[in-house]
């Protein structure tokens, strides 16, 4: 009796809040439908279109803002702004991003203005990446968050294996580990860094692991000698090889990214860099 | 051995009345005596009175052993859920021990890396003796998924002697239960004293 009060008033609400909500979202529409309607892709990430064209213009804000810095401004994987700038830039475009740093923009000609619009404060993580093929071979990547808009951007920035590049520890007091962690495994210098020493790899170790020419298995392996009543390091010995099966399957894996480039995830929104940004780090 | 001693008395009583049970059953295990011991055949009156001795010593050491935590990783889990109720270890007389000066065993559960592997050492040695190992896990065991890093050793056997070896990765809470069990087995087999004065 009673259950069957309740779904009717349940019911009669839904009647009631129906004809407002189709309006609402026929509003929607209407103010989303002057955009060209992008063909739907099978996808389960659903891009809000809206959110993806206010980080746009925050993108192209940003290279507006830094012209010496920033040399590409892109979406990678369809919504996520990534700011590729040149390596001397790193502190500024950070400090731009986080929030207005008088002693930092002190150090800078440029103009800085407050940055209220953007508050990138949250230091997501940073880390690197290593392409040997390209002539700066290291990239390190800064990912940033913005609590008050609920936003996230990408800082990449390029170097090679004898290139510093500035810390960011004045700007963000987390980017300390990050970076100690980023110059144990590639190997990347960072200049004015606190504490610059290896974070993860063991005592004395040697190499940078995460870079494509670190083998696997390393070189040194451990073990406890009876005789010393110590652990010693020796060069490694393994009964057998890594077995990598590069067997080729007669299915294809990924049909529908047979003909895609490896570029083809990103969408360049802007471009500035005609040429490298002044005072490029040349080493040798 | 104090933790042994520490609980031998209260073990023996049920031990005992235990034995007696399936004495009355009369079925015991092949190769054990209705009496629960592995030493059956005693060339003199000492070696038998040495051999009661040992049997006594490997059943109160059997009966409490005190494991070390040593959790690495995942396997760590699995190593609680033996502690907790479902699997309640410490019906097997093993409570853990935060100190290694207080245990006789020792779960090594997880990677060990090379910059783990002498602090493990030194753990080990900081255990008294009449000490165990329980290696659980496949990296524990051999490495196991990393085993050709470069920064993971590739079995704790390298730098600690191991008793049991549990496979799994990680091995079930039950798994680790019966490697205790397989240990309690081989603990029941020592014979030092008659060693001792075999020597």
């Amino acid at each position: 009796m009673l259950g069957s009060v309740i779904r009717q008033a349940v019911s009669r609400q839904i009647v009631r809040n129906a004809p407002i909500s189709t309006t609402a979202v026929a509003a929607q529409t209407q103010a989303t439908g002057e955009k060209k309607e992008s063909p739907k892709k099978p996808t389960i990430w659903k891009i809000d279109e809206h959110k993806r064209e206010r980080l746009a213009n925050f993108g192209k804000y940003a290279a507006e803002c830094l012209p010496k810095f920033v040399q590409k401004v892109q979406f990678a994987a369809g919504d996520e702004l990534e700011l590729l700038i040149h390596p001397s830039g790193v502190v500024p475009v950070l400090s731009f991003l986080k929030v207005s740093f008088i002693d930092i923009i002190l150090t800078e000609p440029i103009n800085f203005q407050g940055n209220h619009s953007a508050q990138f404060t949250n230091l997501t993580f940073i880390t690197g990446m290593d392409v040997p093929t390209r002539k700066n071979r290291l990239e390190v990547i800064y990912a940033l968050y913005s609590v008050r808009f609920n936003a996230r951007v990408r800082v990449r920035t390029y170097t090679d294996e004898i290139a510093p590049i500035d810390s960011v520890t004045p700007v963000f007091k987390g980017a300390d580990w990050y970076e100690r962690e980023v110059y144990d495994m590639y190997g990347v210098w960072f200049n004015n860094h606190p504490d610059l020493r290896r974070i993860l790899t063991d005592y004395g170790f040697e190499g940078h692991p995460f870079r494509k020419d670190y083998p696997l298995s390393g070189y040194n392996e451990v073990r406890y000698d009876p005789e010393l009543k110590r652990v010693v390091y020796e060069p490694s010995e393994l009964a057998q090889e890594f077995r990598k099966f590069d067997l080729n399957t007669p299915w294809e894996q990924f049909p529908a990214f047979r003909n895609q480039s490896i570029t083809s995830g990103y969408e360049t929104i802007l471009e500035t860099a005609a040429e490298p940004a002044p005072a490029a780090p040349q080493n040798k | 051995m104090l933790s042994a001693l520490r609980t031998a008395g209260a073990f023996g009583t049920r031990r005992l009345a235990s034995t007696q049970a399936i004495a009355s059953n009369s079925e015991a295990p092949k190769g054990i005596a209705t009496t629960g011991t592995p030493f059956l055949n005693p060339s003199s009156k000492a070696e038998y009175a040495l051999a009661r001795l040992d049997d006594v010593m490997n059943l109160a050491q059997r009966g409490s052993i005190w494991p070390l935590t040593f959790g690495l990783a995942c396997c760590a889990v699995e190593m609680m859920h033996f502690a907790a109720p479902r699997y309640d270890m410490d019906r097997y007389g093993v409570v853990f021990r935060a100190s290694p000066r207080q245990a006789d065993l020792i779960f090594v559960a997880g990677t060990v890396t090379n910059k783990m592997a002498p602090a493990l050492r030194r753990i080990y040695d900081q255990m008294p003796e009449a000490k165990w190992v329980i290696s659980m896990g496949s990296c524990a065991n051999g490495g196991g998924y990393y085993h050709y890093a470069y920064s993971v050793l590739r079995g704790c056997d390298r730098v600690i002697p191991v008793d049991i070896y549990v496979p799994g990765c990680p091995p079930t809470a039950e798994a680790l239960l019966y490697g205790v069990l397989q240990l309690q087995k081989k603990i029941k087999r020592k014979r030092e004293a008659q060693l001792w004065y075999r020597r």
